[in-house]
């Protein structure tokens, strides 16, 4: 059975993150990343709403599974591999709240896929974040590759990958933690269980409660984390990753979580599920949590959040100016990069 | 009768069918609470219960698997694929099992299965939900493909489909689900053949050949050219496989020209299995060289609103490949 939260090591009590390692910038850095995620996201939703973007596709309620995950590994040597909702991942590797807006409109310079994509299909080679497609699944298997590769050239980099639970019902995913088990390779398979494929609840997706358990099928620990508490988060995935570091192959993280929002804003979540258990949820939010641990902790003062406020506020607010003023792709850009330039 | 639209006679199929055979039953992804990501299946599930129309896992080679399982033990699944672009999970499940049951056991088993997916582009969902698939598919025998284009052609050829012995592929135009309303009929009233084309402009110029959401668009490049003297004949295939070469070759040689207009890659398209069979059968007729106006040789159908647009055959793109053929 997988292992729960709670028999991991809570040591620290009020100073959880120094007991895990994080200096007091570094659990700052990880709250800021966390808020700059749910700033876009509701800028996003506020820009759609007005008619000035077709699609959303949120993050809101999954930062501390994102961010608390990403920052356990190192940036530029791993590898991200991540689906459509992990902004706070593809913002710790990297993307700026630019990027963000120049994705969501679509722009020339989106350098996810120059406005080729929808919203939130991450992508740069430069950043060590895999290019992101639609079809649920498919990634797992690549962070497999990614990671064999780094095993063949005799490297100790991590390739993480992230996937709802609902994707883990795909052939792919099984496929994928068997090749990593049977290589032992460094992959960090990192489940976002938020409870809902779009509709359809957990139990109408697998017959167990933790998804986790599958782990043990495959020969590898599988770790099962209150994907709310971005500390819980961060030492489940750091564990996970010095394992795979030392050559101890893969591990399955399960990071309970909540989707707050529908699933796009193409969706009417009120089909399907409760008001109340929307608003149960929301009291778990993991921003104000960790807000009121820093604030325990003596780590971030009043003055210190509302600074922090600003300058997230300042970014979305330059971010979308910024990508409102720049220019559609061209016409002609529809037939570039079907094959490599020097094939033709 | 009832004025419909597209998406509201798929459901009026469905329903209709449920109602006249217990053994019809769907399955598919947020097929049951939600009824399904474009309404298509709503209030199904309330009507027949959660096990005649199931929420699946979210795998598409499991839905296709388990319907033909179903199916080859008497029942008669209607499995939905959430996108056309995903029925690729399930492709070997498609072409490797469902098409080949009949032909692998001599007859001894057959798959009365309908596969429903949302086709085709225009509605700014990117690479991945907007892909036309129906080449891969029209490739296969063993399998039938419709493509309807109005809402009485959905509902009369929906309804066909359950009731066919074979495997048949249904794919929905998603950008024409709400784009108009007609009268539709009822029972058994509403049934349409597989395997016909409607003649749905008359005209003696030229022909043009097409299907899905570019009928649309054709009709609109049709009126245009009219203004300038330019009759054109449109044909609605609604089934690609088989496919009604009789009506096809029939308006081309009352014309001499013809173009086939699809949304699709152009190459190895659908219409160039047509361009080839006109070519081969009535070489006689022709005046003019057949032609495809298609999709470009590009992966998908980008987001951008600018590269959708390039992608996608308008009316103006359409009018212009008539007008040279007409001119030849
Ligand atoms: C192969 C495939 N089938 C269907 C879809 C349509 N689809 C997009 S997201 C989604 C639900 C995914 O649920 P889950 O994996 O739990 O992730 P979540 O959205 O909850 O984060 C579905 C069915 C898809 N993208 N890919
Ligand atoms: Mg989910």
């Amino acid at each position: 059975m997988a292992t729960k939260t709670q028999e991991l090591t809570q040591k620290g009590g009020q100073h959880r993150h120094r007991a895990l390692g994080l200096s007091d910038e570094a659990a700052l850095r990880i709250y800021e990343v966390m808020r700059l995620a749910r700033a876009i996201d509701e800028r996003m939703w506020l820009i759609n709403r007005q008619g000035r973007a077709p699609f959303v596709i949120s993050c809101q309620g999954q930062e501390a599974a994102q961010v608390g995950s990403a920052a356990a590994l190192e940036p530029k040597k791993d590898w991200v591999v991540p689906y459509y909702r992990d902004a706070g991942v593809a913002l710790w590797f990297g993307m700026t709240a630019r990027d963000e807006m120049l994705q969501f409109l679509a722009r020339k310079e989106d350098p996810n896929s120059a406005g080729r994509q929808m919203p939130r299909h991450y992508g740069s080679r430069e950043r060590h974040i895999l290019t992101t497609g639609s079809p649920v699944g498919a990634q797992l298997l690549h962070a497999a590759g990614i990671a064999l590769a780094s095993k063949m050239r005799g490297e100790d980099a991590v390739t993480a990958t992230y996937f709802g639970e609902g994707s883990s019902s795909q052939g792919d995913a099984h496929e994928a933690m068997n090749f990593a088990a049977i290589h032992k390779l460094a992959v960090l398979f990192i489940c976002e269980n938020n409870g809902y494929a779009i509709s359809v609840p957990q139990n109408h997706q697998m017959a167990i409660k933790d998804l986790a358990d599958r782990a043990a099928g495959y020969g590898f620990p599988g770790v099962v984390v209150d994907g709310n508490d971005v500390l819980a988060v961060y030492e489940a995935a750091h564990e996970a990753v010095k394992r795979a570091r030392r050559g101890e192959g893969p591990t399955l993280i399960e990071a309970k979580t909540y989707r707050i929002t529908a699933h796009s804003s193409d969706d009417d979540d009120k089909r399907y599920r409760q008001a109340e258990e929307v608003a149960l949820w929301r009291e778990k939010e993991p921003i104000p949590r960790f807000a009121q641990y820093l604030r325990q902790a003596r780590v971030l003062s009043e003055e210190l959040d509302r600074e922090i406020s600003d300058r997230v506020n300042r970014e979305v607010d330059d971010a979308t100016d910024y990508a409102e003023s720049a220019p559609d792709p061209s016409p002609d850009d529809l037939l570039k990069h079907v094959y490599a330039q020097e094939s033709r | 009768m009832a004025e419909r639209t597209l998406v509201q006679a798929v459901r009026d199929a469905l329903a209709e069918e449920m109602e006249r055979d217990p053994r019809v039953c769907v399955l598919g992804e947020d097929v049951g609470l939600k009824g399904g990501v474009f309404k298509a299946t709503e209030g199904l599930q309330a009507r027949f219960g959660p096990e005649r129309v199931m929420d699946t896992p979210l795998a598409e080679s499991s839905i296709v698997a388990v319907a033909q399982g179903l199916a080859l033990e008497g029942y008669r699944p209607v499995a939905e694929i959430q996108f056309a672009d995903y029925s690729f999970p399930a492709f070997n499940q498609i072409v490797n099992e469902v098409a080949r049951i009949r032909y692998r056991s001599n007859g001894d088993f057959g798959c009365p299965l309908v596969i429903r997916a949302p086709t085709g582009g225009g509605v700014r969902g990117g690479l991945y939900h907007s892909q036309s698939v129906e080449a891969f598919y029209c490739h296969v025998p063993g399998l039938k493909v419709v493509l309807p284009s109005t809402p009485a052609d959905a509902k009369g050829l929906l309804k066909s489909a359950v009731r066919d012995p074979d495997p048949v592929i249904f794919l929905e135009p998603k950008k024409l689900y709400r784009a108009g309303r007609e009268e539709v009929a009822e029972g058994d009233g509403a049934l349409r053949r597989l395997g016909e084309a409607a003649l749905v402009r008359a005209g003696r110029d030229v022909t043009a050949i097409t299907y899905g959401y570019l009928r649309v668009v054709t009709l609109q490049a049709a009126a245009r050219l009219q203004e300038e003297g330019i009759e054109v004949e449109v044909v609605d295939l609604r089934t690609l496989r088989p496919w009604d070469v009789e009506t096809c070759l029939g308006s081309v040689r009352r014309t001499g020209r013809v173009a086939v207009v699809y949304e699709a890659n152009r190459t190895g398209g659908f219409g160039a299995e047509v361009a080839a069979e006109l070519a081969e059968r009535c070489f006689e007729s022709l005046d003019a060289p057949v032609t495809r106006l298609a999709g470009p040789d590009v992966p998908a159908m980008p987001f951008s609103p600018a590269l959708e647009q390039a992608f996608l055959p308008d009316a103006d793109r359409i009018a212009a490949g008539l007008r040279r053929l007409a001119r030849f």
